[in-house]
């Protein structure tokens, strides 16, 4: 069997994500991916990952094979070891009780800025998307891991609309935007591994995923990329990571 | 606008001196509790996405075919599908807008935003948060530091960045939320309206206290002598409570939990009508639903035994080790 054949888009897409978090964390998740992914790393390394959702649950442990269709569902609570408001579990963001806030996304720019709220002019929009949710206040107040499909459409230059802020238009932005804490950290996508340059905000390849090349994911992006010397080739997903998540998600409600 | 939105505090105590505060009995009927709630309201929804949905108030509200109210609740689902659908509400306040994650965009949201002009006024989920708790707190404003630098702080004039009075900071002060009447559905209440919320509780504690009216339906009104045998599991006080209807599937086919979980095949073959054509689909959809049973339960019978069942069975097993 060859690799690309191993595994799906989305299924590398929650591996990889779920190889960035530590032990000891606390990561407030997103709905889909980040969930699963989240899950997936406190199954394989980190008991002892704490995971939020903004329905208002602190320490869940979710069910194989009953993952919640939102961040509002009771099966969010499952093992959790506690239960509060949604303000107030948001307010935790803001207090700075979390390391990690961890999101899909659906375009996102060169400094990290996510849309889901329109597509062309606001005023008139093409296409009026879900909104925000959370995610504004979990960008805007804690360090962001983004797993996402990569296309072009969605790898943009500049957003049509910026509802999560990243770093704004780069450089000292998002400080002078009123956003001292936090900010991008890691983007996944299926194609490879993404930072962000320490001066500039721009994003950055960290490394590529197994068996893609450097022209394959600039053909995807709608921006240039810069490359570092050192961009490394992440490790294909293991048989056991494969399996765990396989396990987590039967139905293949998130990875399909 | 803004003068317009936000409520002198002097009318918002007034509401609330001249609502009788007592411990009194105020179990009504789902159509009187309904009739609370008149045209041009401003309308306060308690739980959250597929969760604790006050759905059989909505039902009765559609059913009463109210018009022009300005409906607020952190984040919706089906119900804000049914809303503008149903021609009941052209403005909503909330923080996300679609059928579910697992279904994509809501092509009857993008209807009534992308060609009818309705008005999907979009806050970040803990900007709802502060404004309803705001609203709870009798202050005009809370300061909060998500939205800054973002569009979605641009498209809304009714919130003020400020330099802090104290450390000179930025801070985004966003305005007091205090609906005319808020719907909300609970577990448990008694005839007075001590409410016993079990598991998430949304922000329905700061609406209830935001509210110039609260309107409870509950899955079972209990006695008053159980409510104060666990006064810590009371989430609302009955003298923020106007009206209680016991509705036993009250938030069908969304989730009340420890109950039952969201009725996914009901709410499937519903996206894919509405999704089919957002028009016709939702159309036929409030006629078969809403207009044509004569009563919640004759509704439930339609969304059938066997699924209210499932959602039974899958909802009590949060219960299980």
């Amino acid at each position: 069997m060859t690799e690309a054949q191993r595994y799906t888009a989305t299924e590398i897409l929650a591996i990889l994500s779920a190889r960035q978090l530590r032990d000891g964390q606390v990561v407030f998740a997103g709905v889909g991916i980040p969930l699963l992914a989240a899950t997936l790393a406190q199954r394989l390394r980190c008991p002892g990952l704490t995971i939020l959702f903004e329905g208002g649950v602190i320490g869940a442990f979710v069910e194989p094979g009953k993952l919640p269709p939102s961040t509002n569902d009771q099966r969010c609570t499952k093992r959790a070891n506690m239960v509060l408001g949604s303000a107030d579990v948001l307010l935790l963001l803001q207090r700075g009780y979390v390391d990690v806030g961890f999101m899909g996304g659906a375009q996102i720019d060169q400094y990290g800025n996510l849309n889901s709220s329109f597509i062309g002019d606001p005023a008139a929009p093409k296409t009026r998307l879900p909104g925000t949710g959370g995610g504004n206040d979990i960008s805007s107040l804690t360090n962001m891991i983004v797993a996402m499909k990569h296309e072009k459409r969605r790898f943009v230059e500049h957003v049509d609309f910026i509802t999560s802020p990243g770093f704004i238009r780069g450089d000292e932005s998002r400080g002078e935007s009123g956003l001292p804490m936090g900010g991008m950290f890691r983007v996944i996508t299926e194609l490879a591994v993404f930072g962000f340059s320490e001066r500039s905000r721009r994003m950055k390849v960290l490394a590529l995923n197994p068996g893609v090349s450097r022209e394959e994911v600039q053909d995807n992006t709608g921006f240039s990329l810069d490359f570092d010397e050192t961009t490394a080739m992440t490790e294909p997903p293991t048989d056991s990571e494969l399996q765990t998540l396989r396990l987590l998600d039967p139905e293949r409600l998130f990875t399909a | 606008m803004l003068e317009a939105q936000l409520e002198p505090y002097t009318r918002l105590r007034e509401n609330i001196s001249k609502r009788d505060r007592s411990l009194r009995e105020k179990v009504v009927s789902l159509e009187e509790a309904a009739s609370f709630v008149q045209d041009g309201m401003k309308v306060g929804i308690g739980g959250s996405t597929m969760s604790r949905t006050p759905m059989a108030l909505i039902w009765e509200v559609i059913r009463q075919r109210r018009k022009n109210l300005s409906c607020s609740r952190c984040i919706v689902s089906t119900d804000g599908d049914l809303l503008f659908g149903s021609g009941v509400s052209d403005h909503i306040i909330t923080s996300w807008f679609a059928q579910g994650i697992l279904w994509g965009l809501s092509k009857v949201m993008r209807h009534h935003v992308e060609t009818q002009k309705k008005n999907y006024e979009e806050w970040s989920h803990m900007g709802i948060g502060m404004r309803f708790r705001a609203g709870g707190m009798g202050v005009p404003f809370l300061p909060m530091r998500a939205m800054l630098g973002s569009d979605v702080m641009k498209q809304r004039p009714e919130a003020k960045p400020v330099n802090c009075p104290f450390t000179g900071e930025k801070l985004l002060l966003v305005p007091a939320l205090n609906p005319d009447v808020a719907l909300i559905h609970v577990q448990r209440c008694d005839q007075y309206g001590n409410a016993q919320i079990d598991g998430l509780q949304f922000m329905d504690i700061d609406l209830a206290l935001a509210a110039n009216r609260v309107i409870l339906t509950t899955e079972r009104i209990v006695s008053n002598d159980q409510i104060r045998r666990a006064p810590d599991q009371t989430k609302i006080p009955f003298f923020c409570v106007d009206a209680v209807v016991e509705v036993p599937y009250g938030s069908a086919p969304h989730e009340c939990f420890g109950l039952y979980e969201p009725m996914l095949k009901h709410m499937e073959s519903y996206v894919a009508q509405v999704n089919a054509d957002p028009v016709n689909g939702m159309r036929e959809y409030l006629e078969r639903y809403f207009y044509e049973p004569k009563s919640w339960n004759e509704y439930l019978a339609l969304i059938g035994m066997e699924e209210l069942l499932e959602a039974s069975q899958r909802g009590r097993s949060i219960y299980n080790d």
